[in-house]
């Protein structure tokens, strides 16, 4: 296959076809980041109204969950990265391979999230009229707080409504965020199935690209979500 | 044509990543009063960072694409900088 085979009639070459199509992608991974901005605004208000709600509500998620599934995560960009590098090389194998493997990791985070979101409605942690923080918790510790500024055990109640504030963000921001990963699941099971046909080469490996650059992206809005949503203390 | 990054290169970011991972973790596991945040939120940076630079190639990009890439988290900047100012300001007494 020729380079200019693929080179649409309004670009001088392959070489600024791909400027064009990088510069756009990152064009819209600019919106990507204030649409997501938006709702990590609202996060950072409300933490900062209510930081012993935020941290109660943090307390009944699960943090070693949270941390397996960043470390699938950013597995899951080392794989994407590496098959970008497949297709720039044209190990054609090594391309469906690589990007076969970055769907499994990606579904065993939808997978974790999924059995994450069940047990919280199993504990009725999901923001409404039946959400209770006492169901399913032994632990009477997340129901009072200990003040630890003054050195002293004073308990106080816990407001659940800013809890549910906070779950709404958890829900809310999880929730955006596996849809993108859905989205790019999608996106790679096209590419593989192009990738089995032999459509990249080092000539030609734009889709992969930028379909990485769009696996990264989602990749570091969870690594903001991570340490924001599971580690408040 | 283009800038094919070395699996050496990709291998040791991928373990910075993972060794911030772990520090992330183990830091929020410490009482460290009003530091925990600041260095909770240094690590996602630090790791944010590294993906684009090296993941997302704009260590290799041309200068306009490191504009496009620094754009979009400036803007979000000035969207949280200005919300979170007002909202000290405005409610301080809270």
């Amino acid at each position: 296959m020729t380079t200019e085979a693929h080179v649409a009639h309004h670009f001088d070459d392959a070489e600024q076809q791909y400027a064009a199509a990088n510069l756009g992608m990152w064009l819209f991974l600019a919106t990507e980041v204030l649409f997501f901005g938006g709702l990590f605004a609202g996060y950072a208000q409300y933490r900062y109204w209510y930081p012993t709600e935020f941290a109660a509500g943090s307390r009944r998620l699960d943090p070693t969950l949270g941390a397996i599934n960043t470390a699938v995560l950013l597995t899951s960009s080392l794989t994407m990265a590496l098959a970008v590098r497949a297709a720039q090389t044209n190990d054609r194998r090594g391309t469906v391979r690589l990007l076969a493997l970055t769907i499994v990791l990606g579904s065993v985070f939808l997978g974790v999230k999924a059995y994450e979101y069940y047990h919280k409605y199993d504990e009725n942690l999901i923001p409404g009229r039946s959400f209770s923080l006492s169901t399913g918790h032994g632990d009477s510790g997340d129901l009072t707080t200990l003040d630890s500024s003054r050195g002293v055990a004073e308990a106080r109640e816990i407001d659940e409504g800013p809890v549910q504030i906070f779950l709404s963000f958890y829900f809310a921001m999880t929730g955006l965020h596996a849809a993108h990963m859905v989205i790019g699941i999608g996106l790679l099971g096209a590419l593989l199935a192009a990738a089995r046909r032999g459509a990249f080469s080092s000539d030609y490996f734009t889709p992969v690209e930028m379909t990485g650059l769009y696996w990264h992206f989602v990749d570091i809005v969870w690594v903001f979500l991570f340490p924001l949503l599971y580690l408040i203390r | 044509m283009h800038h094919v990054v070395e699996k050496k290169t990709y291998y040791i970011v991928s373990a910075w990543l993972m060794l911030l991972l772990v520090l992330t973790v183990a830091a929020a596991q410490r009482d460290l009063g009003a530091a925990n945040v600041p260095i909770a939120l240094a690590i996602a940076i630090a790791k944010a960072i590294l993906i684009v630079l090296f993941f997302m190639h704009v260590r290799y990009g041309s200068p306009l694409v490191r504009l496009f890439a620094a754009g979009g988290f400036f803007w979000l900047l000035i969207m949280l900088g200005f919300i979170l100012a007002d909202v000290q300001a405005r409610f301080s007494g809270w």
